[in-house]
């Protein structure tokens, strides 16, 4: 009964919580987060086994993988990313419907990591806008998870509301 | 195993080959003009049905010969290889036949040496470039080609507009990375040979 009496009572308050819409929208959004899978090199076999039961990231809400960019909203890439995929890859973030998230997974979706070669572009935030930096190469499951709470924190402190107002600029760059 | 009988055999056949010397399996030096000649010859007549790689070498442009395309055949019965060469005549605008009327799997082997070499393939059905995207204007396997890259346009103009994104030289921060084969992993993952720009090694002047 007590816990009854700490949490929300429907008796005392009526059938009304009062809270603030970014509130709202942002706790909506951070548990639902559904990411896109840009699996393009070995990265890819760590996320999948973030996804496996071991690691389940399915704990955050987030296990609902998507291979078409309309249905999600977070994209991860996985791996490295070539000049020539690397059109592939922002043609598809574009794709997806606002708010949309991208995790930068691995040195070489950062960095380029190791390839410092002619046909790595070094980092996919050369493409398009990056809200989280994983390092590691591959980095493993939990720092990836880790990643995802970040963003999930990030997802939280953002001005929903008055974005949605707003006409969106949505996947421009910050200026080189 | 390929014996010395063999060899003799295939030698006397065709007088056109020539043994190079070799560290590991047969190596034979074959004229263009009998390329695909001798191709049909191991498939048909011998049993190396299986074209295991076709590719090519850039020996620099003081060589003689600049470009040698190479391929290997297995042979199932003789469970070996065979390596034969082909200097390719004219280094300026290296040709050579195509194999892919007689082995399928050389079309995208010689798609492959056509995007890194540049090297053209005459007949080939479908001859344009396979790893990197059809208007890249260099050869990157070609000696000259600097690891790094060389500033060049994206493709695609509407992804270009809105992100300003293009081909830029790699930065090689000391590299290229390599691996040193030996010791503990710690020490051997691929790194720079010189990596005075970290902050743990002092900066050599
Ligand atoms: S960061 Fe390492 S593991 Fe990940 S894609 Fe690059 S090379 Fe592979």
């Amino acid at each position: 009964m007590i816990a009854n009496e700490l949490a929300y009572n429907g008796k005392v308050e009526g059938d009304v919580v009062v809270t603030k819409a970014d509130a709202v929208i942002n706790w909506i959004r951070k548990h639902s987060v559904w990411p896109m899978p840009m699996g393009l090199a070995c990265c890819a076999i760590e996320l999948m086994a973030s996804a496996a039961s071991r690691y389940d990231i399915s704990r955050f809400g987030m296990e609902v993988m998507r291979f078409s960019p309309r249905q999600s909203d977070c994209m991860i890439v996985a791996g490295t990313v070539t000049y020539k995929m690397a059109e592939v890859v922002r043609r598809i973030y574009d794709q997806m419907g606002d708010p949309k998230w991208v995790v930068a997974m691995g040195a070489c979706a950062s960095t380029g990591g190791m390839y410092r070669s002619y046909a790595v572009m070094q980092g996919v935030d050369n493409i398009v806008p990056v809200d989280v930096y994983v390092s590691g190469c591959p980095p493993r499951p939990e720092a990836l998870l880790d990643a995802m709470m970040k963003l999930q924190d990030k997802i939280a402190n953002e001005s929903s509301a008055s974005n949605l107002l707003k006409a969106n600029p949505s996947g421009s760059l910050p200026a080189k | 195993m390929i014996d010395e009988d063999f060899t003799r055999g295939l030698l006397e056949q065709h007088t056109f080959l020539t043994k190079v010397s070799h560290e590991d399996c047969l190596c034979l030096l074959c004229p263009p003009e009998h390329w695909v000649e001798i191709a049909k010859f191991l498939r048909n007549e011998e049993t190396f049905e299986l074209l295991a790689d076709l590719t090519a070498i850039d020996q620099g442009e003081e060589s003689e010969f600049r470009f040698t395309v190479v391929a290997h055949y297995y042979s199932r019965i003789h469970h070996d290889y065979l390596r034969i060469k082909c200097d390719c005549t004219d280094s300026l605008s290296p040709k050579i036949p195509s194999l892919s009327s007689i082995f399928p799997a050389a079309d995208w082997h010689e798609r492959e040496t056509f995007d890194m070499f540049g090297i053209e393939f005459t007949d080939h059905p479908n001859l344009k470039r396979i790893l990197m995207w059809d208007e890249y204007p260099y050869f990157p396997l070609r000696k000259e080609f600097p690891l790094a890259g060389i500033d060049t346009p994206l493709p695609a103009d509407d992804v270009v507009e809105v992100t300003q994104a293009s081909v830029e030289p790699a930065p090689m921060m000391g590299g290229p990375f390599v691996t040193s084969g030996s010791g503990p992993m710690s020490n051997s993952e691929p790194r720079a040979k010189d990596e005075s720009w970290t902050e743990e090694v002092e900066k050599s002047k």
